[in-house]
């Protein structure tokens, strides 16, 4: 604030021209509007609120890159864990026909014949996709045995509509050749394209091979990819059906394979699509195009094939559970891209056609961890109550020097790793470990008698305790410490006894300490997962080992998101509770 | 504490009950962490006292494990992971954390209860959540199993606790110090780095220290979202742990205990500092 610095003359009255305080208050004055002025003769309230605008905006861009930070790094992932749980889409985008003729099924019996024509084309596709396994073991998660008809049906579908391909390549042997089916389906201007496309490519390989050195032919290699095939609009017309399906065949060879559909033959469902259409509602007229000739000897003979409907296809000759109403059941329940699938399992639901049914009782597992996980974690939390207190209360009432002494007891496990101290449970609670060593030596067990320690929910329970202790001793301890001494003094001198002066006066007091410890104890064991997974064997685990396990092992990724979520709600909660009764700022650390 | 000259024999008891249950507590409380100590220098692979050592046969002792830690090609390159990615993303948490808290201690900041539930959240939210919600984040942007992805994730991680220990020290932070350097014609960069920054420095700097363990120890996330390139320390542990637990994880133990040590030291030292610092009483 250097610049403009009037030269010092004598004082007075509108001495100095410029923004100066006075000049601006004796302007107000003399405006008489009513309205205060800011020096530079602004009105104060709108010179102030651009001050407090600029200090918010400088406080903002502070905080910003932390806040974009972290919304990437870690609140994008909650989001993502969230959407996980209900997202659903894989039904129906890699069975995109099948959902949509499922609609009309009524959920008895099995559905119609163009359901399973739509199944044959999408699972076709599917396989030569390589997504027909994922979706298999995905609706595996609500009903076992389908993964493998997914895989069975894999293999088998290739052969869907052979009978008819037999039939057409023994009416005219043209039907074999890849260049009839592109004459007949293709835009010409695609063809065209595609000539010009293999003109080139072919001389670029003979170039490459008239190349000198291997770095020139790597140099001239031809890397432009087909033009896209595109259907011409007389074969759309006439043909629905099987455009369809012969436009997907080359759109697929060419990304799966880098085929072209004029080298190869189309799959034996293209030639079911075309018996489809040649033998419903297919005049000579409506075609015109390139085979039309073909064509129409193909469709005078169709009405004396042989016929294999889809459905029995896919019920005899491939597997019978596609018989099962069970097995559509789950297709259609699982068709809409977002489920409550993934929740209904979390609380031992499931869904199926009939609607929202509990799972049979053999298969009820999350209810069971889940109350599981909150005796676990209350057990815990009233064990640190009760360690925790009497050391907190000790903390508080020796003096100063002392107690920062003993302080360094609690803070050291609380800065130690929590893999040491979990290990040295691991160490301590062995059947050959130390505990059991000095019981066996104390005579207080006999050798053979020793105490299972580990790998259930005692350890799980004494090892956490340990690990929580001190997250329940320095919230207590804070509180503690600010207990005047004078009111149990007070209390006693009127006559109270010890306990008396303790429990209507202290304890009191240190509730509000009780209840942050108690609430941290519990949040951060309800969601811990190390411990309880290196010493609590089968019945000491917790819901997050559940969570792990179906990420990393049983990939169901959906049903982990879902458990999470439900853990993850409850946390909220419960830090809500915290706020309210501690608030967060006050979290101290030690 | 002390007993009334007074006190009756009961109140004589209850005392010393007292105090020997409060010792038992201690015990409990730091015996664990002291017994794995001397079992690291077992020279058996076994994990209880073998009898030459309760009877302090010099041959029972052996510096046998932490030769294999040292040696051992698995435990080193856990070691150099570690070693590559705490430091980092420490850094990370502290520029960041600290800019942003200087941010939230001004007097006027919009929606700011929201910002500060936002930047605490990784603190609060279990930390299988985290890493189950990255896992899957982060393979779908590619970041899944790199040391980037490792890093991120910790540095996310280790900020609420430097957002926590630095606004802190900036509740005591005297506003007119801040006044007195602009007035003295220094710019808000210089004001920061001369005045505020080395007032501040014990705060950021015990805030750096938590971010640094939070990385160092963690194992969960790492768990997820590394991949077998990024193995940790505590990686390596838990491995050691679940499959089959050898003598050496004792070592490392033993030697994690030491650093904590040493770190629980600093972080003392730098409170009392501050608190001085700032006028405060002695802790």
């Amino acid at each position: 604030m250097t610049d403009s610095v009037p030269p010092a003359r004598a004082t007075g009255p509108d001495q100095f021209t410029g923004a100066t305080p006075d000049n601006a208050i004796r302007d107000a004055d003399r405006a008489k509007a009513g309205r205060v002025l800011a020096a530079d003769g602004t009105p104060l309230k709108r010179s102030l609120n651009r001050a407090l605008r600029a200090q918010k905006l400088r406080a903002l861009m502070l905080i910003a890159p932390l806040l974009i930070f972290i919304l990437i790094t870690f609140i994008a992932p909650i989001a993502d864990m969230l959407f996980r749980s209900v997202e659903n889409d894989i039904v129906s985008q890699t069975l995109p026909r099948t959902v949509v003729e499922l609609d009309r099924w009524d959920g008895e019996g099995t559905p119609d014949e163009e359901t399973y024509r739509a199944l044959a084309a999408d699972l076709m596709v599917a396989t030569e996709l390589k997504n027909h396994t994922r979706l298999g073991s995905r609706l595996n998660y609500e009903t076992t045995g389908i993964s493998s008809l997914f895989r069975k049906t894999g293999r088998d579908i290739d052969e869907a509509g052979e009978i008819y391909m037999d039939q057409f390549v023994a009416l005219d042997a043209a039907w074999e050749e890849p260049a009839t089916w592109v004459s007949l389906m293709a835009d010409p201007d695609w063809i065209a394209a595609q000539a010009d496309w293999s003109a080139r490519a072919k001389e670029a390989e003979a170039a490459q091979d008239a190349a000198a050195t291997a770095e020139e032919a790597r140099a001239l290699e031809f890397t432009e990819p087909e033009p896209r095939f595109r259907l011409s609009g007389t074969a759309r017309d006439a043909l629905p059906r099987t455009s369809r399906i012969y436009q997907q065949f080359a759109s697929v060879i060419r990304s799966e394979d880098g085929d072209s559909p004029t080298q190869e033959q189309p799959w034996a469902i293209v030639y079911q699509a075309l018996y489809e259409d040649l033998s419903g509602g297919f005049t000579g007229e409506s075609y015109d195009g390139a085979q039309a000739r073909l064509l129409s000897r193909a469709a005078d003979a169709v009405a004396a094939f042989d016929t294999l409907p889809v459905k029995e296809f896919f019920i005899e000759n491939v597997d019978e559970d596609w018989g099962d109403p069970e097995v559509w059941g789950t297709i259609k329940a699982f068709s809409s891209p977002y489920t409550a699938g993934y929740f209904l399992s979390a609380i031992d639901y499931q869904l199926t056609p009939q609607g929202i049914e509990p799972q049979p009782d053999d298969q009820k597992i999350y209810a069971l961890l889940f109350k599981r996980t909150m005796f676990m974690s209350l057990t815990i939390m009233f064990s640190c109550v009760l360690l925790g207190y009497p050391i907190a209360f000790l903390l508080s009432n020796l003096p100063l020097r002392t107690s920062n002494l003993l302080l360094i007891l609690v803070l050291l496990p609380f800065w130690t790793s929590l893999l040491v101290r979990t290990s040295a449970w691991k160490v301590l609670l062995q059947q050959e470990g130390v505990i059991n060593a000095i019981l066996v030596w104390a005579g207080a067990i006999s050798d053979v008698g020793r105490l299972q320690l580990i790998n259930n929910q005692t350890g799980t329970i004494i090892a956490m305790t340990h690990i929580l202790l001190p997250f329940m001793i320095l919230p207590l301890y804070s509180v503690m410490k600010t207990i005047p001494p004078q009111y149990v003094r007070a209390a006693k001198s009127l006559g109270a006894t010890n306990w008396t002066a303790f429990w209507r006066v202290y304890f009191p007091q240190s509730v509000p300490g009780i209840g942050a410890g108690c609430i941290l104890v519990f949040i951060l064991s309800i969601g811990y997962y190390i411990t309880p997974e290196i010493v609590g064997g089968t019945t000491g685990t917790f819901i997050s080992n559940r969570i792990a396990y179906h990420i990393s092992q049983s990939l169901n990724w959906g049903l982990a998101a879902a458990l999470g979520t439900i853990l993850l709600a409850l946390v909220l909660v419960l830090y809500y509770l915290y706020d309210r009764i501690v608030g967060i700022d006050n979290v101290s650390l030690g | 504490m002390e007993l009334p000259p007074y006190a009756t024999l009961g109140q004589k008891i209850w005392h010393y009950t007292f105090l020997t249950i409060c010792g038992l507590i201690f015990f409990f409380l730091i015996a664990p962490i002291l017994t794995i100590i001397p079992l690291s220098f077992n020279a058996e692979n076994f994990f209880t006292f073998t009898p030459g050592m309760l009877a302090f046969d010099p041959e029972a002792y052996s510096l046998k494990h932490y030769r294999d830690f040292f040696t051992n090609s698995g435990w080193q390159q856990a070691m150099w992971n570690s070693i590559k990615i705490a430091p980092v993303a420490t850094l990370l948490s502290v520029s960041l954390g600290t800019l942003a808290a200087v941010g939230l201690s001004q007097s006027h900041v919009p929606f700011r209860r929201l910002i500060m539930a936002i930047l605490i959240s990784p603190m609060i939210v279990p930390l299988i959540i985290s890493a189950a919600g990255m896992y899957f984040f982060y393979s779908r942007i590619g970041l899944q199993g790199t040391y980037l992805g490792v890093v991120l994730a910790h540095a996310a991680l280790g900020i609420p606790f430097v957002i926590i220990t630095v606004t802190a020290t900036l509740v005591g932070f005297d506003r007119s110090l801040t006044r007195a350097s602009a007035n003295l014609g220094a710019g808000p960069v210089r004001t920061f780095f001369r005045v505020q920054m080395p007032l501040i420095l014990p705060g950021v700097i015990s805030g750096g220290l938590f971010a640094f363990i939070t990385s160092f120890d963690e194992v969960v996330v790492v768990l997820f979202v590394g991949s077998a390139g990024q193995k940790t320390l505590p990686w390596q542990m838990f491995i050691g742990l679940r499959e089959q637990i050898s003598p050496t994880i004792l070592a490392v133990a033993t030697i994690l205990v030491v650093i904590s040590i040493g770190l629980l030291t600093t972080v003392e030292l730098l409170r009392r500092r501050s608190e001085r610092l700032r006028g405060m009483s002695p802790g």
